[in-house]
């Protein structure tokens, strides 16, 4: 693992708390639980949610841990997805599916019911300092 | 003390569109070259009201934005039945041209953005000569589909919720909060149904691969204006469509996306400013 990815790593062990700061997105995910798979492509983690919030989140793989959905994405895409002004193409999370620095996979119900919610949690590391990475 | 009254007026005009009397709603302001706006699938016209507003384009201008139906405030004809709504690229022509001539409307300047900038690309091809120019934003002959539209309308997901949520990402991160959330709304709003069948234009009916050679700049000048945030219909994608066009003009916009009227109108203005100018000279010249 490269210093970047480490960084990345530490971004998304953060977002718990950052997830926990911000009453308006919790309340907004206030009937969502699901377990999904989220982060870098070859470091994902568990995050398992509840009523808006990260109540667990463990790197993988964990033994025989079942999930819903996954978004993955390369380092480089999360390095600038969290800058404060993030380049064209790298901005959002469907875009960078499009372009395959993503990948969106399983059942995928749950992300799209809470859509919005998803993209503002996952975008959450932008905010703090101007972006963690 | 009495509010502020702007100066854009709304009215509803009956148009016949294959056959059926649609009651469409437009809103209008300013005189001379009639401009008419299209706005962009599963949204309405509200997207052009800084257009409309602004005094700079009302003095050579004479600008409308109309509601398609089944959009904002014009309903679904009466013969409608309940069943799919589907536009397609006759029926999205005809309702484009059917609105002109209703309002005798002589040779305008039509602008369209999204949908709207695809079926300016077939105006140009088979319209040409009722048309002073042609604008097309965010338009190519086609691109690449990034989500399946089934998740527009079903029963278990919030389709105004989702519908907004997919196309945020084609915002470009620099506009006003204000405009973005505007411009959200108008998703937020639309009846179920009606983003997925205007998107059956989009992605199935109107692909224009291999027809817009046959467009004819010099009858009809076309513009093509892209925003560089654009993932749906890509800068990439607009360049590839006129580069198959004999004197169609690209212009990629700096710090916008797929609604360059309405998430930032300001920017917008920067780069609209001149192609209207140069349509006001070209007029000016011709008479």
């Amino acid at each position: 693992m490269n210093g970047d990815q480490a960084e990345i790593i530490a971004a998304f062990a953060g977002l718990p708390a950052l997830l926990d700061a911000d009453a308006a997105l919790v309340a907004r995910g206030c009937r969502l639980n699901v377990a999904c798979l989220l982060g870098p492509k070859d470091h994902p983690f568990h995050v398992s949610f509840a009523a808006g919030r990260i109540v667990e989140m463990a790197p993988a793989p964990i033994l025989m841990r079942s999930w819903c959905f996954s978004y993955r994405a390369s380092p480089a895409a999360w390095a600038e997805f969290w800058k404060p002004v993030p380049r064209p193409g790298w901005h959002d999370l469907l875009a960078l599916a499009k372009s395959g620095e993503a990948v969106l996979e399983g059942d995928l119900l749950p992300f799209m019911t809470h859509l919005q919610y998803f993209k503002d949690v996952l975008a959450l590391p932008r905010a703090k300092a101007g972006g963690a990475a | 003390m009495m509010g502020f009254i702007e100066p854009v007026v709304g009215r509803y005009v009956h148009v016949e569109i294959e056959g059926e009397v649609n009651r469409i709603y437009f809103e209008e302001n300013g005189s001379g070259i009639p401009l008419v706006c299209l706005h962009t699938a599963g949204s309405d016209a509200r997207q052009w009201r800084h257009l409309l507003a602004d005094e700079n384009f009302t003095r050579n201008f004479r600008i409308i934005a109309f509601d398609m139906p089944w959009h904002g405030k014009s309903n679904p004809p009466a013969t409608w039945t309940g069943d799919e709504y589907r536009l397609t690229t006759a029926r999205y022509t005809e309702t484009v041209r059917a609105f002109c001539r209703a309002l005798s409307l002589d040779r305008p300047v039509v602008m369209g953005c999204s949908i709207g900038g695809r079926i300016v690309l077939n105006l140009a091809i088979d319209h040409a000569a009722e048309f002073q120019a042609l604008i097309g934003l965010e338009a190519a002959d086609f691109q690449a589909p990034w989500y399946d539209t089934a998740w527009l309308n079903r029963p278990d997901v919030h389709g105004g919720e989702v519908c907004a949520a997919l196309v945020s990402g084609l915002i470009a991160p620099q506009g006003p909060d204000a405009a973005r959330r505007e411009t959200l709304w108008g998703y937020k709003q639309g009846g179920p149904g009606v983003f997925q069948g205007d998107l059956y234009f989009y992605r199935v009916d109107g692909d224009l691969r291999g027809r817009v050679a046959a467009i004819d700049t010099g009858r009809c000048p076309l513009f093509l204006l892209t925003g560089e945030y654009d993932f749906s219909c890509t800068p990439a994608d607009t360049m590839r469509t006129a580069a198959a066009i004999d004197g169609a003009e690209v212009v990629i916009m700096k710090q916008l996306g797929h609604f360059p009227m309405s998430e930032n109108p300001a920017q917008f203005r920067r780069y609209i400013a001149p192609i209207l100018e140069r349509i006001v000279q070209r007029a000016a010249v011709a008479t």
